[in-house]
C-alpha cells in the first residue's frame, strides 16, 4: 500500500493523542492522577491537540474534506464512520473534564463527575484507537492488516506513545521539584511504561513474523479463475504507465529496506526510550531531557513503524499486476 | 438514503447521426450522438452489415481523435529547412494558388514529374481518377507496402483474395486456419466471426510466431518461424496428395487442373496450355482423347502424358503440380527443420483438415444453377476455411506462399463453397480483373486508363524501350511486374537517387512516410533533406495532406490540413476497396456530422478544387466552368465513370429506383443518410456459393454491373500468365526483360507456387543475426494515429521487445532490461520483456507506438518518444547491391510487396538505462 | 445504505467469456466513452498528452500467460487437452482478461464506506457510488479485491463501473440497446449481461453450461459476475471421427500419379 503521509500522521498523532487521553482519563477515573489543574490541563490539552491534528491530517487524505461530516452517518457498518463518531464523542468527556478543572476550589481528590468523565474519556479514547485499528484490520483484501494482531498493536502503540507524552508533560510540570519527584511519574509507573514498551515491541515483532510467514490468502490463479489450466503469470498490463490502483496499492518495498527500517523502528521506537527511562531512573535530574529524548526517538520509531505498516502491506489486487500470491 | 441524482432515463444526447467510422480502414457503421453541438458518444450501428452494432476500441475513441490537440488548424508553408518544423500559417487562397502554380507547370512540362501517392486512404476511386486526369503514371496508394502479395496472389489465382475481397464462411466453417493475422483490415468482421466459430465449436488453428490476440483464443497455436509458411503448407499439400485427400471433381470443374500444358523446353509455348485452332485450351479425357477444357459432360484426366496433334507432349496441369509437391523438397521432415513445427504435427494437421473437408462436408438444401446451366439440388461444401494476412504477405516470398495457400484451398475444394473461404462481391471479376494500368497520354493530357490496374502480359508493363522502369517506384517494371498497388515504399529513395529519373513534386496524402511507413526511417528522414549540387532539395517540392501533426508534416513544403472523418464527405465505393460481405454488396458514405472549428478543408474538396484550377479536363465543363463546384459531395453523386456507373451503387436512376447502375440521382446522398449512410444488396440465396461458376450469382452481379458476362471464371491452379513472363525472360515474345532481369524473372515467375528463403536471409550471416524480428498491430491503435488519442495512449504509451524466456535466459536478460537491437542496417536501444507465447527464434513488438519527440503534440518527455521505439529504423528499403551494383527493393520479386518481416537481428545487453536521447536510436552503420 | 441490503433475487451482472476474448480493449474504451460524457462522468485524464498519462477507467483488460502443468491429475481442462493428442508440448496459453466491478453480493466496498455514498441497490444488486455524498476517503477502493474502484485527484470522488444503470433501464433507448456499453461494443461478443439470480436466464444457463467461475471466492465477497474459462482445446472439429494414422494410405504403394490415372472425374 502506498504509505500516504496523511494517513501515517493521522494514525500516529491521533494514536498518541488518544493514548494520552486514555491514560489521563484512566488515572482520573481511578483517582490515581493528582487533582492538580495544570498537571491535568496540560496533558488534556496536548492530548486533544494531538488527536485533533491527527484527525485534521486524515482529512488531507480526503478528496472532498468539506463533506467530512457525512462520515458520521454509517456507524452501523463502517469502522471509519465509527472511528469518526468515537473520536468526536471522546471530546465530550474531555471538555466536561476540562471545564470542571476550572473550578479550582475543590479538594485534592476527584469528585464522582470528573471521575466518570475520566472513565468515559479513557474508554472513548481506547474505543477510538480500536476503531482506527479496525479500519485497517477489517480489510480482507490486505492480509497484512486483516489479522488479530493489528488491534492490540494499535492499542499498545497508542498507550505507549501517549505514555511518552504523559511522561514528558509530567517532568516538565515538575521541573522544579526535588529529587525523585522530578521523574514526573512514579518509578513504578515508569517501570510500567518500560513494560508496555517491551510488550509493544514484542507484539510488533510477532506481527512482523506473522506477516512474513502467513500463508498467502489468494493467488494469481484464484484471482483469474485459471487455476485449472496451470500456473498463471502476468503478461501485459491494461496500461503501460501507472494508474490509480497501481499507485495506491501497487507500492512494493524492497525486502532489504524493510529489514533495515524495522531495525530503525525497534531501536528508535523502543530501545532508545528504554535507555532514557533507565537513565532517568538513575539520574532523576536528567528526567526532562530523558523524557524529551524518549518522546522524540519513540515518535520517530512509531512513525517508521507506521510507514512500514502501510508500505509492507500488499493488496490482493496486486495479483492482477504481477504478484503471484498475496 | 437514496441516490438523489441518479437519472435512469436520460437520453444520450440531442441528436443522432449515422455515418461511417474512419478510425481504421474497416469502415464500420456508427451512430454519432451529439449533445450541445459536440460529439457525446459514438456507438456501432446495429443495422450495418460490416459491424452489426459492435465497435472497436479505436472506434469508440474516435471522439478523442476528433478533439485531438494534434489536429492541424491552417495551411502551412515551410519557412525553415526541411525537417526543422518551421512553418508560417497561410491562408487557403495562398496555399491553393501556390499548389496550382507548381502543379500547372509540371503538367505542362511532364505530368510524370508529379508523384501523387496516397497512404491509408480509402478514396482511390477519386485520387486515382484525379491522377489519370492529371496524366501522371506515378500514382499509387499504400497497398505496395501493405499486403499486395495477398491481393495479387488471390486476384491472379482465383479472382478474389484474403485481402478484403473475401472471408471465411463464418456460419458454416468448422475449421479455420489463420496464417499471420494479428488484426487485419476486417477488424470487426473477423472478431464477430471468431466469436461465432467459438460459439459453434469450430476449431481455430493459428499459425503465427506469436500467440496473442486471435492466436490466443485459437484451439491450437503453431508457433512457426517467420518466412517459412510456404514449407509448412507445401508439406500439408504433399500429405494430402500422398493420401488422395483431394477434391478432384472440384478441381476439374472450377480450376484449370486438367488443362494440358505443353512440355517442350526451349519452345516459345513451353508451359503454355495446349489450345485448339481457336485458341481454346484443351484437356485430355480419361479415354486418352482430347476435349475442350471447358466443355461439360466430359471425363477429364488429371495425370498422364498426352501427345498433341503436332506430336509434342503435354501433361495436365495437375500432374505438374503433383510432381512439384510430391518432391523431397516438400516433405514434412524438411518443413519441420525450417519452420519449427514437427513432422508429426504437420501430418496430424493434414489429417484433420482432410477429415473436415471430406467427412464433415456441409450440405445446404439450396437449389442453384451452375454457369453451364445445370441445376443442382444442394450446395455441398468443404467446411474448412483459410485466412491469411501480413504474416504471409510481408515477406519477399509472400506472393508464392500466398498462392500456395490458395492451392491448398483449391485441392480441398474449399473456395466459395459452404463452410469455406468465400468471395465478397463484386469479386470475382476475372482472374485477374480486366483493367490494365494506363500507359500513354491522350491529347488532352489525361492518361488512357487509371494508373493502377492488372498486368495481364509482358506487353502491359510500364517499361521503356530498353525494358527499364517508367514509374518512379519501378512498379510494373521487370523488377516487380505485378506490383498492382504501386510501391509507395520506394518512392522517396528512388526520387532522391533520380533512379530512374528526378521528379519535381511529391504530393502525399495521409501517409506517414518519414516515420512508421518508411522501411528505413532514419535513412528516409535523411533522404528527404538531401540537396543537389545547386542547393536544391533532391525532391524539390513536397505537398502533404494530413489532418494531424504527424512526423511527415515536418518534411513538407506545403501542408494542406484535412478535416477529421466526422467533418467531411467520403465515399466507400465499390470501385475502390469495397466493404461488402460474402452475402451482399455494400457501399457507404461519410458526411459531415459536425462542422470544423478550424481553418481546414476536406482533402477531396481541395483535390477537386485544385483540379479545376489546374484545368484538368474531368474537373471542367465544356464551357470551362467548374464541373464540381459543390465539391466531393457533388462528385459522389454526379460523376460517372462509364454511363450509369458512379462512385455509389445505391439509389441510382433519376428517381433512385435503380441499384448498381443507373443515371445519377440528385437525392442520392439523402437516401444514404436516411439509410444509415450505407447501401447493401443481398446476394440471392441461390447465388451465395460457387460464385465463380454460379449462374444465379453471376446474373445478379451482372445486373449490378460487377461482371460483364455470366461465364464461369476459371481458377488458376496453374498460372499460364506467370509462365508467359518466364517465357519472355527466356527470350520469347515481343516484350522481354533486359538482360539483368532475366534470371530473376525466369525464377520467380513460376507457374506453380514454390518456397524460397526470404531475400534478406540469403545474403546474411544468419549466425550473426540469429533472430527474426517482426511487428504486430495492437488492436486498439491504428498505426501512428492512436498515440495522439488521450485514451488509447493510456493503454500503450511505450512498447517493448518481446522474446521467449529461453532466448532471454541465453542472453542473460530480464524484464525491462535495455538491449541493443541490431540488424545489418543499424541498431536501436530497446527495453525487453519475456513472453512465452513467442517462437524462440523470433522477437517482436507492437507496431508504430514509438514516436518522434515532439510529434503528434505529445510532450517532449512522453514515453512514446522516450521509451517507445520503432523497428523501422533498422529495416531497409533496398537489398544489398548485387555484383553489378544494382540494388533491388527489399520486396517480393513478383509484386513489389515490402518485405518488412524478413528482418533479422541480434541482441546485446545494453549496459545502462538509456541516456536522454530522442527515440533511443543510434546512427545506422556506415 | 452502507449496510448491505437483504439479498435480492435479482442479481444483475456480466458474464465474460475468456475463451473468446481477444483482448481488444473495445469494451474498456466504450465504457470510458459512455461514462465520460454521462452522469457518472467525467472520467478524468491526467497528463493526457504528457509523460505520465493516467486516467479513470471502469474496465481494464489484462493479459496473462498460463503454463500448463504437465503433472496435473484429475479431470480438468488440462486433462482434456492431454486427451486431444496435441499436448505434445502444450505451449503456454495467452489469456486476455477484462476486469471491472463484479457487483459482489457481500462486498466490503459498501460496508466500509463511512458516508453511505457507496451502496448496493436492493432491487438488482448493482453497486454504485453516489458522488454527491462521497468524501473521497478511498477506503472502498482498499476494500475491493478486484481493483474495480478508481479515484482521481481531479474530481475527488470515487468512481466505478455502474453496470450502465443509466442504459439498462433507459426508456429513451430502444429495447435492444438497454445493455451495458461494454457488452454492446464487444466485437467477439464475449461479454454477456443479465440476471444471474434467475437460473433460467441466458447468462445463468451459460454459466452452468460452461462452468463459469467466480474470482477469488476465498475472500468471501460473493461476486456476481462470472468468467467462462477457456474451453478445452479441440484437436479436430467437433463431431468428426478423426482418421487414425493407420487409416491413411500405404505410402509405399503405388505412386500417387499412377493411382490417379484411372480416376473417373466429371465436369
Ligand atoms: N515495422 C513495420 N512498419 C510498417 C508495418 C509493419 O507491419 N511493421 N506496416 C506497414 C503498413 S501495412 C502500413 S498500411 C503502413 C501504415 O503507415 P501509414 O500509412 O503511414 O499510417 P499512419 O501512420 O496511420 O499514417 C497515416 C497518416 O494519415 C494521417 N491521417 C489520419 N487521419 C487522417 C485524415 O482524416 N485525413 C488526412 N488527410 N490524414 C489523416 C495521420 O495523421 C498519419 O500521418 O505502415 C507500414 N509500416
Ligand atoms: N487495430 C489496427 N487494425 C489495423 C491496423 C492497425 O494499425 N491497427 N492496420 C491496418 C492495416 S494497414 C493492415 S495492412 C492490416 C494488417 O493486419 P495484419 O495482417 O493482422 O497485420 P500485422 O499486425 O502486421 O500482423 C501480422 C501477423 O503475422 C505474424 N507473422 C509475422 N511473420 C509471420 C510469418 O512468417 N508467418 C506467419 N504465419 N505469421 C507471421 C505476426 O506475428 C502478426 O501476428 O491491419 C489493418 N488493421
Ligand atoms: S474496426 Fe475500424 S472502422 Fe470499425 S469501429 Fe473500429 S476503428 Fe472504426
Ligand atoms: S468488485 Fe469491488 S467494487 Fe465491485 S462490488 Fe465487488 S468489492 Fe465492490
Ligand atoms: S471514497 Fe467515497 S464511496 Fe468510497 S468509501 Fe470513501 S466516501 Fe465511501
Ligand atoms: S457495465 Fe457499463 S460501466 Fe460497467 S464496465 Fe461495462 S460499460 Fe463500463
Ligand atoms: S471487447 Fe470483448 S474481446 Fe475485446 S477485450 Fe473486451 S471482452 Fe475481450
Ligand atoms: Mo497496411
Amino acid at each position: 500500500m502506498h504509505p500516504a503521509l496523511s494517513v501515517i500522521f493521522f494514525t500516529t498523532l491521533s494514536g498518541a493523542g488518544y493514548g494520552l487521553l486514555a491514560l489521563l482519563g484512566g488515572g482520573i477515573a481511578l483517582d490515581l492522577w493528582p487533582r492538580d489543574t495544570t498537571a491535568t490541563l496540560a496533558p488534556l490539552a496536548v492530548g486533544l491537540t494531538l488527536a485533533s491534528l491527527g484527525l485534521l491530517a486524515s482529512t488531507a487524505h480526503l478528496g472532498r474534506p468539506w463533506r467530512a461530516w457525512r462520515a458520521f452517518s454509517q456507524w452501523r457498518s463502517s469502522w471509519l464512520s465509527r472511528e469518526g463518531v468515537a473520536a468526536v464523542a471522546t471530546y465530550m468527556p474531555a471538555i466536561v473534564l476540562g471545564a470542571g478543572l476550572l473550578d479550582t476550589s475543590g479538594s485534592s481528590t476527584w469528585s464522582p463527575l470528573p471521575r466518570i468523565c475520566g472513565a468515559l474519556l479513557s474508554v472513548g479514547a481506547a474505543v477510538t484507537v480500536f476503531c482506527t485499528a479496525r479500519i485497517y484490520s477489517s480489510l480482507r483484501t490486505i492480509p497484512a492488516w486483516s489479522n488479530s494482531l493489528v488491534a492490540p498493536v494499535y492499542l499498545l502503540f497508542a498507550s505507549y506513545s501517549g505514555g511518552l507524552w504523559l511522561w514528558l508533560l509530567s517532568t516538565v510540570a515538575q521541573r522544579g521539584a526535588p529529587g525523585a519527584d522530578r521523574l514526573g511519574l512514579a518509578p513504578a509507573l515508569l517501570a510500567g511504561m518500560a513494560l508496555v514498551a517491551i510488550a509493544t515491541a514484542l507484539l510488533k515483532l510477532l506481527y512482523w513474523r506473522h506477516i512474513d510467514s502467513a500463508a498467502p490468502r489468494a493467488s494469481i490463479e484464484s484471482a483469474t479463475g485459471l487455476a485449472a489450466f496451470g500456473s498463471v503469470s502476468a503478461f501485459e498490463h491494461p496500461h503501460t504507465e501507472q494508474n490509480y490502483i497501481t499507485r495506491e496499492m501497487g507500492f512494493v518495498l524492497a525486502r532489504r529496506h524493510a529489514a533495515r527500517l524495522r531495525a530503525v523502528a525497534l531501536l528508535a521506537g523502543f530501545a532508545l526510550p528504554l535507555a532514557t527511562i533507565a537513565t532517568a531512573l538513575q539520574w532523576p535530574a536528567l528526567a526532562t531531557v530523558s523524557a524529551f529524548a524518549a518522546l522524540i526517538s519513540g515518535s520517530l520509531g512509531v512513525f517508521v513503524e507506521r510507514w512500514l505498516f502501510f508500505a509492507q502491506a500488499r493488496h490482493v489486487v496486486s495479483l492482477y499486476y504481477g504478484a503471484r500470491s498475496v | 438514503m437514496t441516490h438523489a441524482s441518479l437519472k435512469l432515463h436520460e437520453p444520450v444526447g440531442d441528436e443522432v447521426k449515422t455515418t461511417t467510422c474512419y478510425m481504421c480502414a474497416c469502415r464500420c457503421g456508427i451512430k454519432v450522438h451529439l449533445k450541445d453541438g459536440k460529439v457525446r458518444y459514438i456507438q456501432g450501428n446495429p443495422d450495418h452489415p460490416v459491424n452489426r452494432g459492435v465497435i472497436c476500441a479505436k472506434g469508440s475513441a474516435g471522439i478523442m481523435q476528433h478533439y485531438s490537440p494534434a489536429r492541424l488548424k491552417k495551411p502551412l508553408l515551410r519557412v525553415g529547412e526541411r525537417g526543422s518544423g518551421e512553418f508560417r500559417e497561410i491562408e487557403w487562397d495562398e496555399a491553393l494558388a501556390l499548389a496550382t502554380k507548381w502543379l500547372t507547370e509540371i503538367r505542362q512540362r511532364n505530368p510524370d514529374e508529379l508523384a501523387f501517392f496516397t497512404g491509408r486512404d480509402q478514396s482511390q476511386a477519386l485520387t486515382g481518377w484525379w491522377a489519370q486526369q492529371f496524366g501522371t503514371i506515378n500514382y499509387a496508394a499504400h497497398g505496395g507496402f501493405c499486403s499486395v502479395n495477398m491481393a495479387a496472389a488471390g486476384m491472379y489465382t482465383f479472382g478474389g483474395s484474403f485481402w478484403e475481397f473475401g472471408e471465411p464462411d463464418w456460419e458454416h466453417t468448422r475449421y479455420l486456419m489463420m496464417f499471420g493475422v494479428a488484426e487485419d483490415h476486417d477488424s470487426n468482421p473477423i472478431k464477430l466471426g471468431l466469436g461465432k466459430l467459438k460459439q459453434r465449436g469450430a476449431k481455430v488453428l493459428a499459425i503465427n510466431p506469436v500467440r496473442t490476440g486471435y492466436a490466443a483464443i485459437a484451439d491450437e497455436w503453431l508457433g512457426i518461424r517467420p518466412g517459412t509458411d510456404g514449407l509448412f503448407v507445401a508439406a500439408l499439400i504433399q500429405e494430402l496428395l500422398r493420401n488422395d485427400w483431394i477434391d478432384f471433381d472440384y478441381l476439374v470443374r472450377y480450376t484449370n487442373a486438367h488443362y494440358l500444358v505443353i512440355r517442350d523446353p526451349g519452345a516459345a509455348d513451353d508451359g503454355l496450355f495446349a489450345r485448339d485452332t481457336d485458341g481454346k485450351p484443351l484437356c485430355r479425357t480419361r479415354d486418352g482423347g482430347t476435349a475442350l477444357a471447358d466443355a461439360i459432360g466430359i471425363a477429364p484426366a488429371v495425370v498422364g502424358e498426352h501427345r498433341l496433334a503436332d506430336g509434342r507432349l503435354a501433361v495436365p496441369a495437375f500432374q505438374l503440380l503433383a510432381e512439384r509437391f510430391l518432391a523431397n523438397e516438400y516433405t514434412p521432415e524438411r518443413a519441420a527443420k525450417e519452420c519449427g513445427i514437427s513432422a508429426a504435427t504437420i501430418q496430424r494437421i493434414a489429417r484433420e483438415i482432410a477429415d473436415v473437408a471430406f467427412r464433415a462436408e456441409v450440405r445446404l438444401p439450396v437449389r442453384w444453377t451452375d454457369a453451364w446451366g445445370r441445376s443442382h439440388d444442394e450446395m455441398i461444401g468443404r467446411p474448412i476455411s483459410l485466412h491469411a494476412m501480413r504474416g504471409i504477405s510481408a515477406h519477399s516470398n509472400g506472393f508464392h506462399t500466398c498462392r500456395m495457400l490458395h492451392t491448398l484451398q483449391m485441392l480441398l475444394g474449399a473456395i466459395d463453397t459452404p463452410g469455406s473461404f468465400r468471395y465478397q462481391p463484386p469479386y470475382p471479376k476475372g482472374v485477374p480483373p480486366a483493367n490494365r494500368p494506363g500507359k500513354s497520354r491522350k491529347a488532352d493530357g489525361t492518361l488512357d486508363a487509371g494508373p493502377l490496374g492488372y498486368i495481364h502480359a509482358p506487353e502491359d508493363l510500364l517499361v521503356d524501350a530498353q525494358g527499364e522502369p517508367r514509374r518512379i517506384d519501378k512498379a510494373f517494371s521487370w523488377q516487380h511486374p505485378l506490383a498492382v498497388h504501386g510501391m509507395l515504399q520506394s518512392v522517396i529513395a528512388n526520387a532522391v537517387a533520380a533512379d530512374p529519373y528526378r521528379i519535381d513534386t511529391l504530393f502525399l496524402f495521409m501517409a506517414n512516410m518519414s516515420w512508421n511507413s518508411a522501411m528505413n526511417t532514419s535513412g528516409t528522414r535523411h533522404l528527404l533533406t538531401q540537396k543537389d549540387a545547386g542547393g536544391d532539395y533532391k525532391i524539390p517540392r513536397i505537398i502533404y495532406v494530413d489532418a494531424y501533426a504527424s512526423e511527415m508534416v515536418e518534411f513538407a513544403d506545403l501542408v494542406l490540413p484535412d478535416t477529421t472523418y466526422l467533418e467531411r464527405h467520403d465515399c466507400i465505393s465499390l470501385l475502390d476497396r469495397p466493404i461488402s460481405d460474402a452475402d451482399g454488396a455494400s457501399d457507404a458514405i461519410r458526411h459531415p456530422v459536425v462542422t470544423p472549428d478550424r481553418d481546414v478543408r476536406p482533402f477531396q474538396d481541395v483535390l477537386l478544387d485544385l483540379g479545376t484550377r489546374i484545368g484538368l479536363p474531368g474537373c471542367l465543363r465544356e464551357d470551362g466552368s467548374p464541373r464540381y463546384p459543390g465539391g466531393f459531395a457533388q462528385y459522389m453523386v454526379e460523376h460517372e465513370r462509364a454511363p450509369g456507373v458512379g462512385l455509389l451503387a445505391g439509389w441510382r436512376g433519376r428517381d433512385g429506383s435503380r441499384s448498381g447502375t443507373g443515371e445519377p440521382n440528385p437525392q442520392q446522398l439523402e437516401r444514404y443518410k436516411e439509410h444509415g449512410a450505407f447501401w447493401h444488396a443481398e446476394v440471392p440465396a441461390a447465388g451465395r456459393y460457387y460464385k465463380m461458376a454460379n449462374r444465379d450469382y453471376l446474373e445478379w452481379a451482372r445486373g449490378l454491373g460487377f461482371v460483364g458476362s455470366t461465364q464461369a471464371q476459371v481458377m488458376d491452379l496453374y498460372s499460364e500468365r506467370l509462365q508467359r513472363f518466364r517465357l519472355a525472360a527466356q527470350g520469347h515474345g515481343a516484350a522481354q526483360p533486359p538482360a539483368r532481369e532475366r534470371e530473376r524473372v525466369a525464377r520467380y515467375f513460376d507457374p506453380l507456387p514454390f518456397w524460397y528463403a526470404p531475400f534478406e536471409w540469403a545474403q546474411l550471416d544468419l549466425g550473426r543475426y540469429p533472430l527474426a524480428a517482426i511487428t504486430q498491430r495492437p488492436m486498439f491503435m491504428y498505426h501512428a494515429w492512436g498515440s495522439q488519442n488521450a485514451w488509447l495512449r493510456q493503454i500503450s504509451a511505450r512498447n517493448f521487445l518481446y522474446l521467449h524466456p529461453q532466448t532471454a535466459q541465453a542472453l542473460d536478460l530480464r524484464d525491462d532490461d535495455w538491449v541493443w537491437l541490431e540488424s545489418p542496417h543499424g541498431r536501436i536501444r530497446v527495453p525487453v520483456r519475456c513472453h512465452t507465447g513467442t517462437e524462440p527464434g523470433t522477437v517482436w513488438s507492437w507496431n508504430a507506438i514509438g514516436k518522434r519527440r515532439g510529434a503528434w503534440k505529445l510532450a517532449a518527455d512522453a514515453p512514446e518518444s522516450q521509451q517507445g521505439f520503432l523497428l523501422n529504423h533498422i529495416i531497409t528499403e533496398l537489398l544489398p547491391p548485387r555484383a553489378d551494383g544494382h540494388r533491388y527493393a527489399n520486396a517480393d520479386p513478383v509484386t513489389g510487396q515490402a518485405a518488412w518481416f524478413d528482418l533479422r537481428v541480434r541482441i546485446e545487453k545494453a549496459q545502462d538505462a538509456p541516456a536522454d536521447t530522442p527515440h533511443r536510436i543510434e546512427v545506422a552503420h556506415a | 445504505m452502507t449496510m448491505l441490503p437483504p439479498p435480492s433475487p435479482r442479481k444483475l451482472g456480466l458474464v465474460i467469456d475468456l475463451d473468446t476474448c481477444v483482448g481488444c480493449h473495445a469494451c474498456a474504451v466504450a465504457c470510458k466513452e459512455w461514462n465520460d460524457g454521462g452522469q457518472f462522468g467525467p472520467l478524468p485524464d491526467e497528463d493526457a498528452y504528457g509523460a505520465e498519462p493516467l486516467g479513470v477507467w471502469f474496465n481494464r483488460i489484462h493479459s496473462f500467460e498460463v503454463k500448463p502443468r504437465r503433472d496435473a491429475t484429475g479431470n480438468g481442462p488440462l486433462q482434456e487437452l492431454a486427451k486431444t493428442g496435441f499436448a505434445e508440448n502444450a505451449p503456454a496459453m495467452t489469456v486476455h482478461f477484462p476486469r471491472s466491478c463484479l457487483h459482489c453480493e457481500t462486498p466490503d466496498c459498501v460496508t466500509v464506506c463511512p458516508t453511505g455514498a457507496s451502496y448496493k441497490r436492493a432491487e438488482d444488486g448493482i453497486v454504485l457510488v453516489d458522488e454527491d455524498k462521497c468524501i473521497g476517503c478511498k477506503l472502498c477502493s482498499w476494500a475491493c479485491p478486484y481493483g474495480a474502484r478508481e479515484y482521481s485527484e481531479k474530481r475527488g470522488v470515487m468512481q466505478k463501473c455502474t453496470l450502465c444503470v443509466d442504459r439498462i433501464y433507459n426508456e429513451s433507448f430502444a429495447e435492444s440497446e438497454r445493455q451495458p456499453a461494454c457488452v454492446m461494443a464487444c466485437p467477439t461478443r464475449a461479454r454477456h449481461f443479465g440476471d444471474l439470480g434467475d437460473a433460467d436466464s441466458a447468462v445463468a444457463k451459460l454459466v452452468a453450461e460452461r462452468g463459469g467461475v467466480a474470482l477469488m471466492p476465498e475472500l468471501g465477497y460473493a461476486p456476481v459476475n462470472r468468467y467462462l474459462p477457456p474451453r478445452p482445446r479441440r484437436a479436430g472439429c467437433d463431431g468428426t471421427p478423426a482418421v487414425s494414422a493407420d487409416e491413411s494410405l500405404d505410402r509405399s504403394q503405388l505412386s500417387p500419379l499412377l493411382r490417379w490415372v484411372d480416376k473417373l472425374l466429371s465436369r
